[in-house]
C-alpha cells in the first residue's frame, strides 16, 4: 500500500495544507495540482516578460520549507507546477533545496508547434464550435497538450524527489505514483480507471474531506484545522480515501460522492490521456472513521487523440457595482440600471453582451431564487464584454455618476471606477496522440 | 406532499466551459428512485428559467444513488467570458435542491 497526499486544489489553496501533510502524519507521496487553464495564459506571460518565470511561484520556496521533513520522512512530490517553463522551475528548486534530485517532464507546451500544425493540415478545429484554429492564429497566448500519467512515472523512475510537470491532467498527478510503484502497464485499464479516479476524488484537495459539502455542512468539525485528502492505494486498483489523524474536516460517503460527481460529464465516459473511465463502476463502503473505500472501478483504452488547450485574446470586459439600501432596495437597483443602460445607448455604445445581477436578491438563482419583498440592501453588478476596448473602458465612467443623479440612497462605490480586464479565452481541440513526444530531465 | 429536493438529497456543483453540471445524491439509496422520478431535465430546465439557456442532459448513477446534470449555456459563456457571479455555477446544486418535489408519505418515512 502506498500512501498519496493532496496537499493543492489550485493555484491559490491553502499554503499551510501541504506542509501539514507532511508533518501531520505518514506519507509517501505529496501531489500538488497548480493548474487551471486561466493560470497557462499567466504564465506564458510572465516567460515572455523574464525567460527565468512562466510557473507556479508558490512551487520553490514550498519545497524550501518542506525538504529536510521529505528527506527524514522519504516523501516524494509530483506537481504540475512547470506551467510553461518547467526547467526554470526546476533551477529554482534547486537553489531553495539543493540536497533534493529534481526530474522535468517536457513536451506537453506546443505553443511554438502551432504553425507547423497548420501548415500540415491539422486544424485543431474548437471542440465546441467547430471553427479552426486558424480563425485565432494572431491572439493565441500559450497552447499546451494535456499529458498522462507515465511521463510522471517515467520521471519518478529516475529516482526523483521531486517531479515537475507541465500541464499534464489533474489526475495523472496520483495515478502516476500508482503506475511506478505497481508496475502498472498501458493496456491494464480497469487499474488506470482506478486510479485515475482516485485522483478525480483528491483533486480539488479538501473538496472531499469535508470543504464545500453540503451534506449537514454545520456538524463538520473544525474547518480552521481542515485535513487534506489522502488516497491509500493498493496494487489492484482499490483505495481508500482518508487524512490525518487529529484533522478537521470530514472523509464519508457524502464527502466523497459529492467530489465524484464536481465537474463530471458524461459518467460512463471521463476521457484521460490513460484509460476512459466509467464512474457507474464505482463501489463506496465505510471503513471507520474518515475513512471510505473504493472498488470495482472499470476502464476502456484511451482515445487516440490528446486534448490541447488553446488561450487567446478574445477581448475586453469590466464589471462595476453599487449597493441600494431598503425601503425598495431591489427598485431602486433595477431603475439604477436601466439609467446606466440608456445612458450607453445614447452614446451610441455597443456591445457583445451587457448582463445585470441584483446581490442579495437573485444574483446566484434567478428565478430559482427565494423571493424576499424587503432585503435590506441590494447590490447591483452591471458587466459588460465586447471587443472594442474604448467602449468599455467609456463604460466604466458611467456607475459613480448615478449616486449623485440616480435613484436615492446609492452607496458603495469606495473603490473608485471599475477597471478594464482582458478577457482570455479557451479553445479546446483534439491532437493526434503521436504529435505529442513527452521526454523526461534530470536537473542539475 | 410536496418537499424541497434537499429534504432527499444533497450535491454539488461545477462547469465545464458554458455548461453547467450538478450532481444530485440521495441521501438514502431508496430514495433514488424519487429522484429518477421527480428530477427530470425538462423540470431542472423550467426551474432555473432564463439562466439555461440550452438544453439540460440527465445520466443516471445508480451506484451512487445519484444523477448528473449538464446544463448547457448556463453560466454566460462560461469561464472568463461570464459577466455572472457564479461564472462557474458553484452555487448550482444548492439552487436545484430547492426546488420542490411530489414525494409520498411511505416513501419519505419508510
Amino acid at each position: 500500500m502506498i500512501r498519496i497526499a493532496n496537499g493543492q486544489g489550485f493555484w491559490g489553496d491553502w499554503l499551510e495544507a501541504p506542509v501539514r501533510l507532511v508533518e501531520q502524519g505518514p506519507i509517501d507521496y505529496l501531489i500538488l495540482d497548480y493548474l487551471a487553464e486561466v493560470t497557462m495564459s499567466i504564465v506564458q506571460k510572465q516567460k515572455q516578460a523574464d525567460p527565468n518565470l512562466g510557473y507556479a511561484r508558490d512551487f520553490p520556496p514550498l519545497i524550501g520549507r518542506i525538504a529536510s521533513k521529505m528527506k527524514e520522512r522519504r516523501v516524494r512530490v509530483v506537481a504540475n507546477a512547470g506551467g510553461v517553463n518547467p526547467v526554470a522551475c526546476a533551477r529554482e528548486v534547486k537553489r531553495l533545496a539543493p540536497e533534493l534530485k529534481v526530474a522535468v517532464v517536457l513536451g506537453d507546451d506546443v505553443y511554438d508547434r502551432v504553425d507547423d500544425f497548420l501548415a500540415r493540415g491539422l486544424e485543431l478545429k474548437n471542440l465546441d464550435t467547430g471553427e479552426p484554429l486558424a480563425v485565432i492564429r494572431g491572439q493565441i497566448s500559450s497552447a499546451n497538450a494535456y499529458i498522462g500519467a507515465f511521463p510522471l512515472a517515467e520521471a519518478l523512475a529516475t529516482g526523483a524527489d521531486v517531479v515537475i510537470a507541465g500541464r499534464s491532467t489533474d489526475t495523472a498527478l496520483a495515478l502516476g505514483p500508482m503506475v511506478h510503484e505497481f508496475g502498472w502497464r498501458a493496456d491494464q485499464f480497469d487499474l488506470l480507471a482506478a486510479g485515475t479516479i482516485a485522483g478525480h476524488i483528491v483533486e480539488c484537495g479538501a473538496q472531499c474531506t469535508g470543504g464545500n459539502c453540503i451534506a449537514d455542512w454545520q456538524t463538520i468539525p473544525d474547518f480552521a484545522n481542515i485535513g487534506y485528502p489522502i488516497i491509500e492505494a493498493e496494487p489492484d486498483g482499490s483505495f481508500v480515501i482518508t487524512k490525518h489523524h487529529g484533522t478537521g474536516g470530514r472523509v464519508s460517503l457524502e464527502t466523497v460522492k459529492e467530489q465524484l460527481l464536481y465537474e463530471l460529464g458524461d459518467p460512463q465516459n471521463y476521457i484521460t490521456p490513460d484509460c476512459v473511465a466509467d464512474f457507474t463502476s464505482v463501489r463506496l463502503a465505510e471503513d471507520g472513521p474518515d475513512r471510505v473505500r473504493v472498488s470495482g472501478i472499470k476502464g476502456r483504452p484511451a482515445t487516440p487523440f490528446l486534448k490541447v488547450s488553446v488561450s487567446y485574446l478574445y477581448g475586453f470586459k469590466a464589471l462595476g457595482t453599487i449597493v441600494y439600501s431598503w425601503p425598495d432596495a431591489l427598485e431602486k437597483a433595477k431603475a439604477a440600471d436601466a439609467i446606466v443602460r440608456a445612458r450607453l445607448a445614447a452614446l451610441g455604445l455597443t456591445f457583445e453582451e451587457i448582463y445585470s445581477e441584483y446581490f442579495g436578491a437573485n444574483a446566484c438563482h434567478g428565478q430559482a431564487a427565494p423571493v424576499n419583498a424587503q432585503p435590506a440592501e441590494v447590490m447591483l453588478r452591471v458587466g459588460v464584454r465586447g471587443k472594442d476596448k474604448k467602449a468599455v473602458d467609456r463604460f466604466t465612467r458611467e456607475l459613480i455618476p448615478l449616486v449623485l443623479n440616480g435613484p436615492p440612497t446609492g452607496t458603495g462605490y469606495g473603490d473608485g471606477r471599475p477597471s478594464v480586464r482582458e478577457v482570455v479565452a479557451y479553445w479546446p481541440a483534439l491532437i493526434p496522440r503521436e504529435e505529442i513526444q513527452t521526454r523526461v530531465e534530470v536537473v542539475e | 406532499m410536496r418537499i424541497p429536493l434537499s429534504r432527499i438529497a444533497h450535491g454539488r456543483s461545477g462547469d465545464k466551459g458554458d455548461t453547467s453540471n450538478i450532481g444530485i445524491i440521495a441521501y438514502e439509496d431508496r430514495w433514488y428512485p424519487v429522484l429518477v422520478r421527480e428530477v427530470t431535465p425538462e423540470r431542472v430546465k423550467a426551474h432555473f428559467g432564463a439562466l439555461i439557456e440550452g438544453r439540460v442532459e440527465r445520466f443516471e448513477l445508480p451506484n451512487l444513488g445519484a444523477l448528473n446534470f449538464l446544463c448547457y449555456g448556463a453560466l454566460g459563456g462560461g469561464g472568463t467570458l461570464s459577466l455572472r457571479i457564479d461564472a462557474q455555477g458553484k452555487t448550482m446544486a444548492a439552487g436545484l435542491l430547492g426546488m420542490e418535489i411530489e414525494i409520498d408519505e411511505r416513501e419519505l418515512t419508510d
